[in-house]
């Protein structure tokens, strides 16, 4: 009780009762979508799999940048709403998503301009 | 409860400019530093799995692999592993309005939520023993069979590196879950103690909170990089 850290900041997160009922809504919404994207997630893996002859492998490209985007838009709900990350300071904020903003932009290179070097003839693990 | 947690810190001791920088207390945001860099050896593990799926041209597709469910027979592509991620996903939210009961000071709710945030940890644990057994049986289902049991070192379904990246990957998430169980009980125990009560405020639901959401988030990547690509 006495620790001055608990206190300041500690209470500063407590809402009313309606408050809470707002709250209790948008997090109805937020799980809401979240269950759609994932079942859209599975049915569109089991109809277009990539196993599938009928799909080609151009139509399996996109399929995979659909998978990175809503896998993306689930996580910045989770982070954002559920973690409450979206309503902490800006400097939180920046703390927490500029370095995964570089990691990300960073992996999305690599994955996408430079796996060619690992893959097939130029790199062969044969096991 | 004496001794060093209860002891005062002058607020010019523990913030040297004599506040919070984030308007949030040490412990809340020690948990957000720890969970990015808890993030990074996930990050790790999940490009290494882009790195190995790329060298090899045989990579198994999932949905041929993880087609089975509990006490039935038959071809259920991905079924049940959408299940386990509904399933987190729920806890997700249980977990989200305990949290949101503590803010109103709601001991009733957050222990209800709390409770269902539990049980919803272990079904997915119950599940994580199922998909392991199933995976490790193999193409005829048994375990005691070894010939085409996935192991280490060969497994029935592709390279190596298959069997070892679910092992690896979808193990370390499971263990973070278990441990999120565990600290998930002890908050409730206090919770059920009155310990938040007497302090005024929950945060330390808040704080678990963070970590099984991010055990939630985890797993989002984990369904997506693993199971669907």
């Amino acid at each position: 009780m006495e620790r001055d850290d608990i206190i300041e900041y500690s209470l500063g997160a407590q809402h009313s009762e309606e408050e809470g009922k707002k709250i209790r809504k948008n997090i109805f919404k937020v799980t809401i979508l979240l269950s759609v994207i994932t079942a859209v997630e599975v049915l569109v893996g089991i109809l277009f799999s990539k196993s599938n002859p009928d799909v080609s492998a151009g139509t399996w490209e996109a399929i995979k940048y659909g998978y990175i985007i809503l896998t993306l838009v689930k996580a910045g709900y989770i982070v954002m709403e559920f973690m409450h990350l979206g309503h902490e300071r800006k400097s939180m904020k920046l703390t927490v998503l500029v370095p995964y903003i570089f990691f990300i932009l960073y992996l999305i290179f690599i994955a996408i301009n430079e796996a060619v070097a690992v893959s097939g003839e130029n790199f062969p693990l044969n096991y | 409860m004496a001794g060093e947690v209860s002891k005062a810190i002058p607020a010019k001791e523990l913030w040297e400019g004599g506040r919070s920088p984030f308007s949030m207390s040490y412990g809340k945001m020690m948990m957000w530093f720890f969970l990015i860099s808890d993030a990074l050896t996930f990050g790790a593990f999940l490009v290494a799995l882009g790195w190995f799926r790329y060298t090899a041209a045989d990579w198994p597709v999932s949905d041929q692999v993880f087609f089975h469910i509990p006490f039935v027979h038959g071809n259920f592509p991905l079924a049940y592993v959408a299940f386990m991620t509904f399933v987190l996903i729920v806890s997700s939210v249980t977990m989200v309005l305990a949290v949101e009961a503590g803010h109103r000071n709601d001991k009733a709710g957050v222990t209800k939520w709390m409770i269902a945030t539990i049980i919803g940890g272990f079904i997915f644990l119950g599940s994580q023993v199922w998909e392991w057994s199933t995976f490790i049986a193999g193409t005829d289902g048994l375990i005691s069979t070894w010939g085409d049991n996935a192991t280490i070192t060969s497994n029935p379904y592709g390279p190596p590196q298959y069997a070892q990246f679910f092992y690896c990957v979808t193990g370390f998430h499971g263990f973070h879950v278990f441990s999120g169980v565990i600290i998930n009980i002890v908050i409730l125990i206090n919770v059920l103690q009155g310990t938040y009560e007497k302090r005024g405020h929950y945060e330390m639901v808040e704080k678990v909170g963070l970590y099984w959401h991010f055990v939630d988030l985890v797993w989002v990547f984990v369904f997506t990089f693993y199971y669907l690509l």
